[in-house]
């Protein structure tokens, strides 16, 4: 039996520390950036045509989309876009985002995470416990919304399913949003309150002090190239 | 009883935007300075021949027209569609007090409830207005065609319509009521099974023909104004009363889904809470502790795991 060097379950294709001065830390390849730009506009432009329609104060919304025909028209094939475009994320992301043990140490020290205290925190892989929940329940959220979306979608679907069927539907799909829309909140604002984040989805890389700081566990397993350290 | 025509040389009645008392997805308009009489279209469903004129005349008045179906065999039209606003349905009913055969037939459509449930579901301001005279409207130029509508009605009445994307129901002829006309309808029906004219009226002539029907063995006629979806402008005197559901699956105390209820009420108030809740902690949460920032020690760590462990690996 050949060999098989050991691998991290976190380390993903692309990633890799380029040594030099400053470090630098390859951590997402172009393919999974555009990737993720698609997702990215999709919940955006889903946000703001779902939520024009969910409270009137916010209908005005609809001007964005050209009107609230063409916002009614468009919404769902834009959640189509998102579906195809998370099972993507998903395909790529899903091994590095597996919980494990750590996972619970780190969550139980959420408040030295929010006081940024992070030298009593476990070391971390490529993600940690607050990525990886957002990570499933965006999965999670993403596949009852396509569900209940297409329950709702009057043009193709009215007569598949029953009014009372539909009830059911628009609430799920109005909880669901506000959850996802909260959750993205989230994610959007901690890739702003740690300094150095964006530039991995936009670029590609993060600096060797921003790794060491967040995810030293995964910087260790790059730079041991593979072997367990 | 005779009805005669409405009055057509006194049109002030008029139904403007002045006299709109409820707006779809929009805050509550001012108080109008007038307030039209309540008005209601009564179904007597015991004299009731389906004859379907009054169908003929709905289609007629709204200029509509269906495409020619195919006779499966019972009287009726498959189902209310986007151009026919009204439906004769026919349901053979075994009487188990007499055993006799009964044939029910009742004329379906919107019901005009005093408490809409297309109107609270609407998401597009003024889509759906109601008069101050009971009806409720389709405003189509308003109407964004997402179907919110028929999840909100407690009939299953409003038909998205497949060639415009707008939703279709009943009119009550608002605008043979605005100038002082009775809906197409009521005029065609041979039988004067269809009546219109002010609620009370209307109430009161439903209640001579409960006595009548009770003189004659029906002991459980009445009339439907179902308090539920606190009353309608549509109401029907029926034989038995106390099951309308064999009138074709009438419903029996009617009201606005709780899961529309809440999807309209407590979800959109709360849903918008949370969000902006969590968008407001992480605005405190930066002013509080600032950035995560990346220390110089942290690069110079990095670079002594990289630039030496990395190299030698």
């Amino acid at each position: 039996m050949k060999f098989q060097p050991y691998q991290p379950y976190d380390v993903m294709p692309g990633d890799k520390v380029n040594p030099g001065d400053p470090v630098t830390v390859d951590r997402y390849t172009a393919g999974a950036r555009i990737n993720h730009w698609i997702t990215a506009a999709s919940l955006v432009l889903l946000a703001l045509s779902g939520l024009a329609l969910f409270h009137p104060s916010l209908f005005f919304l609809t001007a964005l989309f050209g009107g609230g025909d063409f916002t009614r028209f468009v919404h769902p094939w834009i959640g189509v876009v998102l579906f195809f475009g998370f099972f993507g994320l998903l395909l790529r992301f899903w091994r590095a985002n597996l919980w494990e043990g750590a996972d619970n140490t780190w969550l139980a020290r959420i408040s030295d995470v929010l006081r940024d205290k992070e030298e009593r925190l476990p070391e971390v892989g490529k993600y940690n416990a607050g990525q990886k929940m957002v990570f499933w329940s965006m999965s999670a959220l993403i596949l009852v919304l396509i569900t209940s979306g297409i329950v709702i979608w009057d043009r193709y679907f009215s007569e598949v399913f029953s009014v009372e069927q539909q009830r059911v539907a628009v609430l799920v799909h109005a909880v669901a949003a506000v959850v996802m829309i909260s959750i993205w909140i989230v994610h959007v604002y901690a890739a702003i309150w740690v300094r150095g984040t964006i530039g991995a989805m936009t670029r590609g890389y993060v600096t060797g002090g921003w790794a060491w700081r967040h995810h030293r566990k995964w910087l260790r397993e790059l730079v041991s190239g593979g072997r367990r350290s | 009883m005779d009805l005669p025509n409405p009055n057509v040389h006194d049109p002030k009645v008029g139904l403007t935007e002045r006299d709109v008392i409820l707006r779809s997805a929009s805050s509550l308009p001012p108080p109008p300075e007038r307030r039209l009489t309540s008005v209601a279209k009564l179904i007597d469903v015991s004299k009731c021949i389906g004859c379907k004129a009054c169908q003929s005349a709905c289609l007629e008045w709204n200029n509509m027209r269906e495409e020619v179906g195919v006779n499966t065999g019972v009287y009726d039209n498959p189902d209310l569609t986007p151009n026919m606003f009204t439906l004769m349905r026919f349901t053979e009913w075994v009487n188990p007090d007499s055993g006799d055969l009964e044939w029910l037939i009742r004329k379906d459509g919107c019901m005009h409830c005093e408490d809409p449930g297309c109107l609270k579901a609407c998401p597009a301001p003024g889509a759906i207005v109601q008069y101050s005279n009971g009806i409720v409207d389709f405003v189509h130029e308003n109407c964004i065609g997402c179907g919110y509508c028929v999840k909100g009605c407690p009939f299953n009445i409003p038909r998205i319509s497949k060639v415009d994307h707008k939703a279709y129901k009943c009119t009550l002829c608002s605008d043979r009521v605005a100038v002082g006309q009775g809906p197409a309808c009521a005029k065609a029906c041979p039988t004067q099974c269809i009546s219109f004219g002010t609620k009370e009226e209307m109430l009161k002539q439903a209640e001579g023909r409960i006595t009548d029907l009770k003189s004659r063995g029906f002991a459980n006629a009445g009339v439907y104004d179902p308090p539920g979806v606190r009353g309608t402008h549509v109401i029907y005197v029926l034989h038995h009363a106390d099951k309308p559901e064999i009138y074709a699956g009438l419903p029996n105390n009617p009201r606005i889904s709780p899961l529309v209820d809440l999807w309209k009420g407590g979800a959109k108030y709360a849903g918008m809470a949370v969000i902006v809740i969590t968008a407001a902690f992480g605005l405190l949460h930066h002013l509080v502790s600032g950035p995560n920032r990346v220390k110089p020690e942290d690069e110079e760590n990095a670079k002594k795991l990289a630039n030496t462990k990395g190299r030698s690996a």
